[in-house]
């Protein structure tokens, strides 16, 4: 093993360009001012931005939420059903990630729109016509659609591993289905359901695309006011980059949890 | 002991136009221990499956006791299986595996905790509670699965093949241990497997099967000493299987050699098949006997020795068993107690076929 190390050269130089040095970048903006001396200024800033951080993880967390709620049925239906009809599935719920990201957004824009293709069709059966673009709504649907494979994917390939046997074995010893479902599947599932979690959630709070063509503008979220501040009429490098840092320190904080949660299922049994 | 607690009647069963199981009719007695033994593809997997409740028959009726369970699904039978693969859940403990169907009906904390102990002491992994089953050996598995369905209390356990996956001397433990479990807790056992050994040491009941039809049901002694056909004496152990004519009662011709025999009620000049166990096989000079042949290959196999005689004319070679070693190429003398000369009915399908099926 020791002697193919080399052989991750490229990677460990690629990672160094493109990641190790940019986050040293942001650190170092984030500690210092405009005229490059040491400060913490830009982290104290954060307490003014505090109710688009508040917007940006509570609607990341709804959108999570949803999805798992959308994904789970689907993943565990997928994992139980012939291959061919496995494949089948796979392949519908990848095709629209084929398609660019921007423009699965955008179509949703104008299905949404006061006078787009949904609020028209509801116009002929005589309702609406509702106000649905530039709504948080809007928003987390944008998350919902855009994000909801990540969290289907790593749910199904853990179910995908569960072997039938093993559910023969919970009728044989009693258990109806939804006893079947409660104390063997879900816990067999719950690392993919974490993984899929962490999935969605990290995207879903640091995005900007999907606040600005959904949101209108009106719906910032913590990725919106960064964006704005390194492009914005007025850049400050500085600010962004602390707020960036808070951003990524508080995604780092919740995938911790996580993954403390998911370990202690797996050595649960252990330390009981 | 006398009551059926598991009766089959006309269980048919066919995938793709196959057919597994034809027209079966089974009684199975409380308290016994019955081995459906069979080649695979015989049927005996399938047929405890529609026991256990994890496959419907195409047509037929399911009794436990005089209730048909048909319609009763799985979870709701009084009856619990150790899987071939154990199929433990791995994200639980040995305690809480054993635990599992308590769990489901709610049993009080207390309950579960002195049934587990018992069950576990019961399969001699007493201190194994906390351990993760992927810790375990195979045979420490297979243990917990029998724990884990015992922990029911099941008045029938039905076992697919559970030792198939261990070793021979960890199967041979087994055999002694899951036998003394069975007459311990006395309720009744259907075992399935391919192994003949293994039903012939276990069992009070065998139940012989191929091609979806049974051959066969008797004591392990039955079986083996009184096959009922030429498929039973060539499954249950090696056998010298010929044709033969049966003269007249106890008076039967093979190789081109009378024998007198203790076999009667065949026709006159009925054509039978004659089973001669290896083991029974008697050498003597060959002066001494009609059926003569040449001894092609001599193998140590511990015990005794076994070994391969050309008997002209014949097709296939004669295979003894003997504690005294005959030279390759010698010319031998062999004979058969009346006793030990089995006569059957002809089996008109093919043996060697049959059981390469597997």
């Amino acid at each position: 093993m020791k002697k193919d190390s080399w052989l991750a050269s490229p990677f460990m130089v690629w990672v160094l360009i493109f990641t190790v040095v940019p986050l040293g970048m942001v650190c170092w903006y984030a500690f210092t001012d405009a005229s490059g001396a040491f400060t913490f200024e830009n982290i104290l800033k954060i307490g003014t931005y505090w109710d688009y951080l508040k917007d940006s993880l509570i609607m990341g967390a709804v959108a999570t939420a949803l999805c798992l709620l959308l994904g789970y049925p689907l993943a565990y239906i997928m994992s139980r059903a012939s291959w061919g009809a496995q494949q089948t599935m796979m392949m519908l719920l990848m095709l629209p990630q084929w398609m660019n990201f921007l423009l699965r957004t955008y179509s949703w824009m104008t299905l949404l729109e006061n006078n787009g293709l949904i609020n028209n069709i509801l116009g002929r059966i005589g309702l609406g016509p509702f106000h649905m673009i530039n709504t948080k709504g809007a928003i987390i649907l944008g998350m919902v659609y855009n994000f909801l494979p990540y969290m289907i994917l790593p749910i199904y390939s853990v179910m995908e591993k569960i072997h039938d046997s093993l559910f023969e074995a919970a009728r044989d010893l009693g258990a109806n289905r939804f006893n079947t479902m409660r104390r063997v599947v879900f816990p067999l599932s719950l690392p993919g359901v974490i993984t899929g979690i962490t999935m969605v959630f990290v995207p879903s709070v640091s995005t900007f695309v999907i606040s600005q063509m959904l949101g209108g503008g009106r719906n910032m979220l913590i990725g919106d006011v960064i964006e704005r501040l390194f492009v914005g009429a007025a850049p400050n490098y500085n600010v962004g980059a602390a707020l960036s840092l808070v951003l990524m320190v508080l995604i780092l904080i919740s995938m911790a949890v996580m993954k403390k949660f998911d370990d202690g299922e797996e050595t649960g049994g252990l330390m009981m | 002991m006398s009551e059926n607690i598991i009766s089959l009647k006309n269980i048919s069963v066919s995938f793709d136009d196959e057919v597994i199981l034809d027209k079966l009719n089974l009684d199975i007695k409380d308290g016994a221990f019955v081995t459906l033994l069979g080649p695979s593809g015989c049927g005996k997997t399938t047929t405890l499956r529609i026991i256990g409740g994890f496959q419907e028959p195409d047509s037929g009726d399911v009794f436990f006791g005089s209730e048909r369970i048909n319609d009763l699904p799985a979870h709701k039978r009084k009856l619990n299986t150790v899987f071939q693969r154990y199929a433990l859940f791995p994200h639980l403990n040995v305690y809480e595996n054993v635990a599992f169907g308590m769990r489901v009906q709610k049993k009080s904390e207390a309950e579960i905790k002195a049934k587990v102990a018992e069950m576990l002491k019961l399969v001699s992994l007493d201190g194994f509670e906390k351990r993760r089953t992927s810790t375990l050996s195979g045979g420490q598995q297979q243990r917990v699965a029998i724990a884990r369905a015992l922990a029911n209390d099941p008045r029938v356990l039905l076992l697919d093949e559970p030792l198939g996956a261990l070793d021979l001397k960890l199967r041979k433990e087994m055999q002694v241990e899951l036998k003394r479990i069975q007459s311990r807790l006395g309720i009744t056992f259907i075992y399935v497997t391919h192994d003949q050994e293994e039903a012939l040491s276990m069992s009070d009941t065998i139940v012989v099967m191929n091609h979806g039809v049974i051959q066969q049901i008797g004591s392990p002694t039955d079986i083996y000493n009184e096959p009922e056909n030429g498929f039973v004496a060539d499954f249950i152990g090696e056998s010298n299987i010929v044709d033969g004519i049966m003269h007249a009662d106890c008076d039967v011709e093979f190789c081109g050699t009378r024998f007198e025999c203790v076999d009667t009620g065949f026709g006159k000049d009925e054509e039978v098949d004659v089973v001669v166990r290896p083991e029974d096989v008697i050498v003597v000079p060959k002066e001494e006997s009609g059926l003569r042949g040449t001894v092609t290959s001599v193998t140590f196999k511990g015990v005794h020795y076994e070994m391969y005689v050309n008997v002209p004319g014949e097709e296939e070679e004669w295979i003894i068993q003997s504690t005294v070693a005959q030279e390759e190429g010698k010319e031998i003398g062999m004979t058969v107690i009346p006793e030990n000369i089995h006569i059957m009915k002809k089996y008109t399908g093919d043996y060697a076929s049959d059981i390469e099926f597997e």
